[in-house]
């Protein structure tokens, strides 16, 4: 079976490889592309860990085909950080201490950031419907909400709330 | 995952000509979030994926001719962030919204949750209760089916071999018209349909019905078109008498099955609760748009 001939952009960056039909994007962007910053949990959808934005949408990219990104620009957790200074969503997790084993981590961060490029003003209800395809099972999800709201606060130019 | 081959047509020509002419099995995907799940679990082994995401047309939203034309590919979170959309048919983006993730809603589509066939499929019962119409390419040209009669038990569908859904025509509300759609399940987010409750009625200007769809999911092998619960509401206004026959109604049209999630006896009792919920909210919407 001859292999797929995929143009994309990654990471703001165009690539081109090749890849069989039945390789998940998530295969693509760990065994092709040495992205290994988007985990695989469980493969089917439910825990959110291989998390990447599409064209603006967040996505599972373990119910993506490689094939399928021809022509779509894709953001992996490789790309959120501008060179070295973190994302305010990256920096938050790291003074919540919103992450114990952070497995679900790079998931949690993609999905956080494409949140906040929607809306700089979610609730916190919001924020937990939007992240509640993303499982952890170490934190019990409330530094992270905090990491999220605080980012999010700092985006719009507030002072990080009082301890 | 098992090999298998993927094609992308640019027609929908294209895409039935592959599809009937595979030998073996041949899969129409869309956002893929139900068969490539069911690809990785060895239900199903495809030789041919068709993905239909690059035909024109297919991901979209146009009105033409007193409808709202949705393409068959359309991803969940195209719709919801759609706010004519969402004002023209709250009940049809409600129980789209309801369909798994935030992940899941950047691909998945109405066309994907009708053709996976679940009983509990969400945004099946409201654009049903809005009397869509599923636009079906094939061998033989195109034809017009209504959404109900897509679906003909769990995991069939009546579309025969070459053929494939390229949009769905939603009939554009009257005056009065409007729908509504809840689901109840035992968590908050994130889980599968006990039961799910579609309606879309229209009133006059006393807030007399003067037509109504009620609409039932994961009561029976199919989604239920409940006849006699929209006779219980057509020229009635919504008191405790038309409530308690719509309940009735809606009770005795469940044929369910017991699972984990609930019991026959439950999920029998919860469409009666979902359908007078649900048709509250449908009235109040409806008297509303005057």
């Amino acid at each position: 079976m001859s292999k797929h001939h995929v143009t994309a952009v990654i990471n703001g960056e165009p690539v081109e490889y090749l890849c069989e039909a039945q390789q998940t994007m998530l295969d693509v962007l760990r065994d092709e592309l040495n992205l290994t910053g988007t985990k695989e949990g469980c493969g089917s959808g439910d825990c959110g860990a291989c998390t990447i934005i599409v064209d603006g949408a967040i996505v599972c990219s373990c119910l993506m085909l490689g094939v399928e990104a021809e022509g779509h620009k894709v953001t992996t957790i490789e790309g959120i950080a501008q060179g070295d200074k973190l994302h305010p969503v990256q920096q938050k997790f790291l003074e919540h201490a919103a992450l114990q084993c952070g497995f679900c981590t790079p998931g949690f961060i993609v999905a956080a950031k494409a949140l906040l490029d929607t809306t700089l003003n979610p609730t916190e209800e919001e924020a937990r419907y939007w992240l509640a395809g993303n499982l952890c099972r170490c934190t019990g999800y409330d530094k992270i909400l905090r990491a999220v709201m605080d980012a999010a606060a700092e985006m719009r130019g507030e002072k990080a709330a009082a301890e | 995952m098992p090999r298998v081959n993927y094609i992308a047509p640019t027609t929908v020509d294209d895409a039935v000509k592959a599809l009937a002419a595979a030998s073996g099995l041949a899969k129409v995907m869309s956002g893929g979030t139900d068969l490539l799940v069911q690809m990785k679990s060895g239900r199903l082994k495809p030789d041919l994926i068709v993905d239909t995401k690059k035909i024109p047309g297919l991901i979209g939203i146009r009105e033409e001719g007193g409808f709202t034309i949705i393409g068959a590919a359309t991803p969940g979170a195209t719709l919801s962030y759609n706010e004519k959309l969402e004002h023209t048919y709250p009940g049809i983006i409600e129980g789209l919204d309801l369909i798994g993730s935030t992940q899941i809603q950047g691909r998945a589509s109405l066309a994907g949750n009708l053709c996976n066939a679940s009983p509990a499929a969400d945004s099946v019962p409201a654009m049903i209760a809005a009397r869509a119409i599923a636009v079906v390419a094939g061998p033989s040209g195109k034809r017009e089916a209504p959404v109900e009669a897509i679906c003909t038990g769990p995991g069939r569908t009546s579309l025969q071999k070459g053929e494939f859904i390229v949009e769905f025509k939603i009939p554009t509300p009257k005056s009065r018209q409007c729908d509504a759609y809840l689901r109840f399940i035992p968590r908050t987010e994130m889980d599968i349909a006990v039961v799910g409750c579609g309606v879309n009625v229209t009133l006059d200007a006393n807030g007399t019905c003067t037509d109504a769809r009620v609409v039932l999911g994961a009561v029976a092998p199919t989604t239920v078109i409940v006849e006699d619960a929209a006779k219980a509401l057509i020229g009635h206004k919504l008191d405790d008498a038309t409530l308690s026959a719509l309940d009735a109604a809606a009770q005795a049209a469940c044929k369910p099955i017991n699972d984990k999630r609930g019991t026959i006896e439950y999920r029998t009792k919860i469409a009666g609760v979902l359908a007078r919920r649900t048709t509250a909210i449908a009235f109040e919407r409806a008297a509303a748009r005057a």
